[in-house]
């Protein structure tokens, strides 16, 4: 079975987030992704690898593996923790190409847009950005060999 | 007399809508107030009516903005009883006033090697100006400390004056957790080693009475929006003798005497210090929001925001997991806290979802929260239109809260 694209995956979110009918359901759902998220190793939860956001703080540390990124993340708000549970899903073990490439919609669709805006300052926002940049420097690299 | 809440919520109209399917409870007031009706359509009316930049022309609908301008300084005059009207500068806001009397006082009166006193419960806006101020000069800040329930020491402030001590730069209620400072008494301290001081009114004038004179405050600072007014707009209160003495701070039109290539001399007080056009609009706004506090009166607002205060501490103490901060005996209404292992930004979602309007975060002061080695509150800010109904609703979140992340 050929692996599935971001879009595909995207999609995927869309469609289990379409059940719910209230805000609590979802979030309760968001509680429990945060759990599922493997935790970021203490040994890396330091400045360097800390995306500071005012409300709230996210940590995300990025290698490659085969040709591909991967992402690994955490942060110190449940909440938070959850929506990233569900970036490293679409955006974890990819080309970078695809990274680079795939738009970003799904938190707008299953209606978490709201954890975006700049006014909540929890470093989602700066995560994403910051996950783009890996990328792109990825990128870059692979085609200077 | 006691305020009658429903004629007082039909005086704010944003407050009848619904957020989330729910009515709205606004709890962020030290954020910034809702506006009266009168405010709004004070501002509504030189807009329609008699809209023209002030002191500059000698037409009609000029005469007309500029006298209404002249009176609301005359308004705040009376609002915070200084002696003269030129002793009320427009700024736009507590920070800009701040900032003025950073570079206009800083450049007259601080040298290298001079002492700054500043307090351990500032908002950042009374911390980094002086902070830049001493870059700039060589000065040294000192910091007031506190005790656990967030209040001042004052045998510790006593002894940091010294012979070096230019200026007091204190806030009168502390944003963060809502304590009132005894400023009329910190003053007198000052003074007594000769040292002026200025007092940060953003979280004061809109919860009780203010009297410059009785508090014999040198600088006296407010915004307009935290007191029922518009943004943009705020005063800057000195008094004329030390004024008087100071350069002024950013230059252009109206501030200006005589202007040739070779040398420009400054206009008198008020205008030395406002360069340009200044909020004029802002300010008539401002008067009529001054004028709807007194009408309403702040004695009755103080005493009805000491019934939240006590009925909210009460409400919030009676949930188990959650911890108050800033408990000092004389404080106004903010309920700042935070739940045992929840996260505020995580509390803060849901309340919202109640359609529930908190603050969570810093509050714009880190020292404050490193103190105490927390990242930050739950800040509910109540002001005298909210209710003992909306208080409930706060702790029926809270409990919904701690049912879904514990």
């Amino acid at each position: 079975m050929a692996e599935k694209t971001m879009t595909e995956i995207q999609e995927e979110i869309i469609e289990e987030f379409g059940i719910f009918d209230d805000w609590l359901d979802k979030y309760n759902y968001l509680i429990d992704l945060s759990k599922s998220l493997p935790i970021i190793d203490a040994k890396f939860k330091t400045p360097e690898f800390l995306i500071e956001g005012c409300q709230s703080s996210v940590w995300l540390k990025t290698e490659m593996v085969d040709g591909k990124v991967v992402f690994t993340a955490d942060s110190d708000a449940i909440i938070t923790k959850g929506i990233i549970a569900l970036l490293v899903r679409v955006m974890s073990h990819r080309q970078p190409e695809e990274i680079l490439d795939t738009d970003l919609y799904f938190i707008d669709r299953i209606g978490l847009k709201e954890n975006l805006s700049p006014t909540r300052s929890n470093g989602l926002v700066s995560m994403i950005r910051q996950m783009k940049l890996y990328a792109l420097a990825y990128q870059a690299k692979s085609k200077q060999k | 007399m006691a305020l009658d809440i429903n004629k007082i919520r039909n005086d704010f109209p944003i407050l009848k809508q619904m957020v989330h399917n729910r009515p709205l409870v606004y709890f962020d007031n030290a954020a910034t107030t809702q506006k009266p009706v009168k405010v709004i359509e004070s501002m509504d009316r030189i807009y329609r009516e008699t809209n023209s930049n002030i002191h500059r022309g000698v037409h009609h609908l000029s005469d007309l903005t500029t006298r209404h301008f002249e009176e609301a300084r005359e308004t705040i005059r009376k609002f915070i009883n200084a002696r003269h009207d030129h002793e009320i500068i427009f700024t736009p806001g507590t920070t800009a006033g701040i900032n003025l009397v950073a570079f206009s006082f800083g450049e007259k009166y601080v040298r290298q090697g001079d002492e700054i006193i500043i307090s351990a419960i500032e908002h950042h806006s009374n911390i980094v100006p002086w902070q830049m101020l001493c870059e700039r000069k060589g000065a040294k800040l000192k910091i007031i400390p506190i005790n656990d329930h967030g209040e001042l020491l004052m045998d510790q402030y006593e002894m940091l004056f010294s012979s070096e001590t230019r200026l007091v730069a204190l806030t009168h209620v502390a944003n963060s957790i809502g304590t009132i400072n005894p400023v009329k008494k910190m003053i007198e301290t000052a003074h007594r080693h000769e040292v002026p001081v200025l007092i940060d009114g953003a979280q004061a004038v809109q919860h009780g009475r203010v009297d410059v004179q009785d508090l014999d405050a040198d600088f006296y600072i407010f915004s307009g929006h935290k007191m029922y007014g518009p943004t943009g707009i705020g005063v800057l209160y000195g008094k004329e003798a030390i004024l008087d003495e100071l350069p002024p701070y950013q230059t252009g039109g109206e501030m200006v005497d005589q202007v040739s290539f070779e040398k420009t001399t400054f206009n008198r007080l008020p205008f030395k210090f406002e360069a340009g056009t200044p909020n004029y609009i802002g300010g008539i706004g401002l008067a009529a929001a001054a004028d709807y506090l007194q009408e309403t009166g702040l004695d009755e607002i103080a005493a009805r925001e000491k019934d939240l205060l006590e009925y909210g501490n009460k409400r919030l103490a009676e949930i188990g997991g959650l911890h108050l901060f800033g408990e000092a005996g004389n404080k106004i209404s903010i309920m700042s806290f935070i739940l045992d292992d929840i996260h505020p930004y995580d509390a803060g979602m849901i309340i919202d979802k109640y359609g529930i309007a908190v603050r969570t975060g810093n509050h714009c002061a880190q020292p404050f929260m490193e103190r105490f080695g927390i990242r930050g509150t739950i800040r509910a800010s109540l002001v005298f239109y909210n209710t003992h109904q909306e208080i409930d609703l706060l702790c029926e979140a809270v409990e919904k809260v701690k049912q879904m992340f514990n």
